[in-house]
């Protein structure tokens, strides 16, 4: 008898700590935050909803933009709430996970019954879980599905119901393409290197800026698209760094795999000119903790927000960022604020509407009026894309995040270039 | 192009022995004990993670810090066998001890969350980063000692299996578990004995892949397990030498193929491993091979 009573605690035990755990871990399935403060008035909260990426392949990015909601929620609550309403945010993890996600808000909207929903990290999930908040007229107002494909979904096309407050990816190269083509011949780099993974959000910006390059002379001796989320980048940032083009326009989606390039790249004793990554080098302390202070200098990424910004809602924001979760400007992630941009655009819309009648939202929000966010004026077209948003591009410099282009603009200092040598 | 080949192979041949490194203790395993052990890729994110403790709270080096870590993960192995997988018996032993294996992968994974946070981590050292200049490529010295450790560690393996009285018992159980018995071989502890030693080789195969890495977080073991699992089974399951020579043609086959097209990289791994079990159903070196060795 001992050997079945002890399979049983085992395999008992096994199961109620696997299932536990699963709630705060990986396994997908909810794990409830809410960071609502005491509420001061009798009417109800108003209840938010949203699927983030806690664990899993975009937890950097989940965590960070899970800070910048809960921020909003802390800020609007201390104001007063909204409609005199206190707000809730409800959390739910997908780890990662385009499958979790659409059952997350399934769960939200079909169970919880909550008011509104806000967008997770990433477009691609971005994209399953608008189609779950279109099907029941949820609109989806989100930072993180600017890829071109999250806006021409069938779901999309029939309910208008996205609303992107960052800014469209597809041509946030333009403002770095337009910098290499201003670039006098003895500088200008003759030959570039494309390297994509392959994610919806990482390949657009890169395939526009190499046709735009390409068309201006520039050589194109590496363009290919590698299998995003693998264990080993090794080979292709080998042969990016066989191929010696002069620079390095790399189609990523998180730190890793930047990492991996500069990692590798650095091993090969391979120092292209120009490097600029689609997304990495904007995630703040967590890019400079993985690779490096000093090898971060020069490398460049564009973006909608920096630390720095002249904006005064995004200063405050920086100010309560700092007291809160302590660091330096430098090191915030731009998650943050797309996150508290979302809040931002969802609270106008509601005073507006006088409430959280989702239709009515939808109908605001394609109105043509113009809102403000800590990443600047937003303004929608038909498809949800926000026609007013202004594409800066970003170099670690000296250990801080500077903003560098386009060149002349308020707030830019000048570029380093060429990228200088890695420093390890 | 005979360049970029020459190069790919040589990518292949030091990226096999990292895989090595992390494949060998999930063959050593499966081998005495019938268990597929799933949690095999957070063991090696593991073994990173505490690499990373010891180089970034004690300054150790990561060569170093594996005399700490490689005691730490055996007795980690040792415990993990007594508590989950011991008590598993009867005729469902083998499946259940995937459910079992899976509880203790989210388990850890939850405390590599709550004790280093979601961000991804990397280590570092001067040798991760710099290389040698041998016939015009750049080797990079992480990857050469890696290659070198896998190699030590396969050889050493099999002096404990071949040269040892301790080997001579593994061997029998695996043979035979109710035979092992009857000879007065106490099976439950050379089981306890051999997945500790399966975890503790993992905490080398950590360490190296945490340093080659673009970065790691608690969840980058999911990437690595189905791998994992595919270079054992083309190796021929239970077998220590075939987990090396299948990561180098894996891990070879991926970079040659990533010179034209990079996205069928991943794909050409599951495809080399179905194209050799056609024609050679028990891999490389096969169970009946490998336990007759």
């Amino acid at each position: 008898m001992r050997p079945h009573h002890a399979r049983f605690l085992s395999l008992g035990a096994a199961a109620c700590v696997a299932a536990a755990l699963a709630g705060c871990s990986s396994g997908g399935s909810s794990n409830s935050s809410s960071s609502s403060t005491p509420t001061t008035s009798t009417k109800a909260p108003i209840v938010i909803g949203t699927s983030l990426s806690l664990t899993g392949d975009f937890s950097t990015d989940g965590v960070a933009f899970q800070k910048g909601y809960q921020l909003w929620v802390r800020d609007v609550n201390a104001a007063g709430g909204l409609l005199g309403r206190q707000v809730q945010l409800k959390v739910l993890n997908d780890a990662s996970s385009p499958t979790q996600v659409v059952s997350n808000y399934d769960k939200l909207i079909s169970t919880d019954h909550v008011d509104l929903t806000f967008g997770p990290f990433s477009s691609k999930l971005t994209t399953p879980a608008a189609a779950v908040a279109a099907r029941n007229g949820f609109a989806f107002i989100e930072g993180a599905g600017g890829a071109p494909s999250v806006f021409t979904t069938p779901a999309n096309q029939a309910a208008h119901n996205v609303f992107d407050v960052s800014l469209p990816i597809q041509d946030e190269m333009v403002p770095f393409t337009d910098w290499v083509k201003s670039l006098p011949a003895s500088q200008r780099p003759k030959t570039a290197a494309y390297p994509m993974a392959q994610d919806p959000f990482a390949d657009p910006p890169v395939q526009v800026a190499q046709t735009m390059l390409q068309a201006a002379g520039v050589r194109t001796v590496y363009s290919k698209i590698f299998p995003a989320e693998v264990p080993n980048y090794t080979p292709a940032a080998d042969n990016v760094a066989t191929s010696g083009a002069q620079m390095v326009v790399l189609g990523s989606t998180d730190v890793p795999t930047v990492s991996a390039f500069m990692k590798a790249f650095e091993q090969q004793h391979y120092v292209p000119k120009i490097f600029i990554a689609a997304a990495g080098p904007d995630q703040g302390s967590a890019f400079t903790g993985t690779v490096g202070t000093g090898n971060a200098a020069g490398m460049l990424v564009p973006n909608a927000w920096y630390p720095g910004s002249p904006n005064a809602q995004s200063q405050k924001m920086v100010t309560a960022y700092l007291a809160k979760y302590g660091g330096t400007p430098s090191g915030i992630n731009a998650d943050v604020a797309e996150a508290y941009a979302v809040g931002q655009v969802a609270a106008q819309a509601i005073q507006a509407t006088g409430g959280t009648v989702n239709s009515k939202i939808i109908s605001y929000l394609h109105s043509g009026a113009t809102l403000s966010s800590v990443q600047g004026p937003v303004k929608f077209d038909s498809l949800g894309r926000n026609l007013q948003a202004t594409v800066f591009i970003f170099q670690w410099q000296n250990g801080k995040f500077v903003q560098v282009l386009p060149a002349g603009a308020a707030g830019s200092v000048k570029i380093v270039n060429p990228k200088p040598a890695w420093a390890s | 192009m005979t360049t970029k080949l020459v190069h790919a192979v040589v990518n292949g041949v030091l990226g096999g022995g990292v895989y090595a490194l992390m494949a060998v203790g999930l063959t050593l395993i499966f081998g005495v004990l019938d268990v597929i052990n799933i949690a095999q890729g957070v063991m090696v994110v593991l073994g990173a993670y505490l690499s990373y403790a010891l180089s970034v709270h004690l300054h150790l080096d990561l060569f170093l810090g594996l005399l700490l870590t490689v005691p730490a993960m055996f007795i980690i192995g040792v415990v993990i066998q007594w508590a989950f997988i011991r008590p598993l018996r009867g005729r469902e032993r083998t499946s259940m001890s995937l459910l079992a294996c899976y509880a203790v992968a989210i388990i850890i994974e939850g405390i590599l969350y709550w004790a280093f946070g979601p961000n991804s981590i990397t280590l570092k050292a001067s040798y991760v980063t710099s290389s040698v200049h041998v016939f015009g490529f750049y080797l990079p010295y992480i990857y050469l000692y890696g290659f070198a450790m896998a190699v030590a560690l396969v050889v050493a393996l099999y002096g404990l299996l071949y040269r040892t009285l301790f080997g001579r018992s593994i061997r029998a159980t695996m043979q035979d578990q109710t035979a092992a018995r009857l000879i007065g071989i106490n099976v439950n502890r050379v089981a306890a004995l051999t997945f500790g030693i399966g975890v503790a080789v993992t905490a080398a195969g950590g360490m190296v892949f945490g340093a080659t890495s673009g970065g790691i977080n608690p969840n980058s073991g999911y990437d690595l397990i189905s791998r994992l699992l595919a270079v054992i089974i083309l190796g021929g399951l239970g077998s220590i030498g075939g987990a090396l020579a299948a990561s180098v043609f894996m891990l070879t086959a991926e970079a040659i193929v990533d010179i034209w097209q990079p996205t069928w990289s991943v794909a050409v791994f599951y495809a080399a491993l179905v194209v050799v079990l056609t024609f050679r159903p028990r891999g490389l070196f096969g169970r009946q091979e490998a336990r007759a060795q």
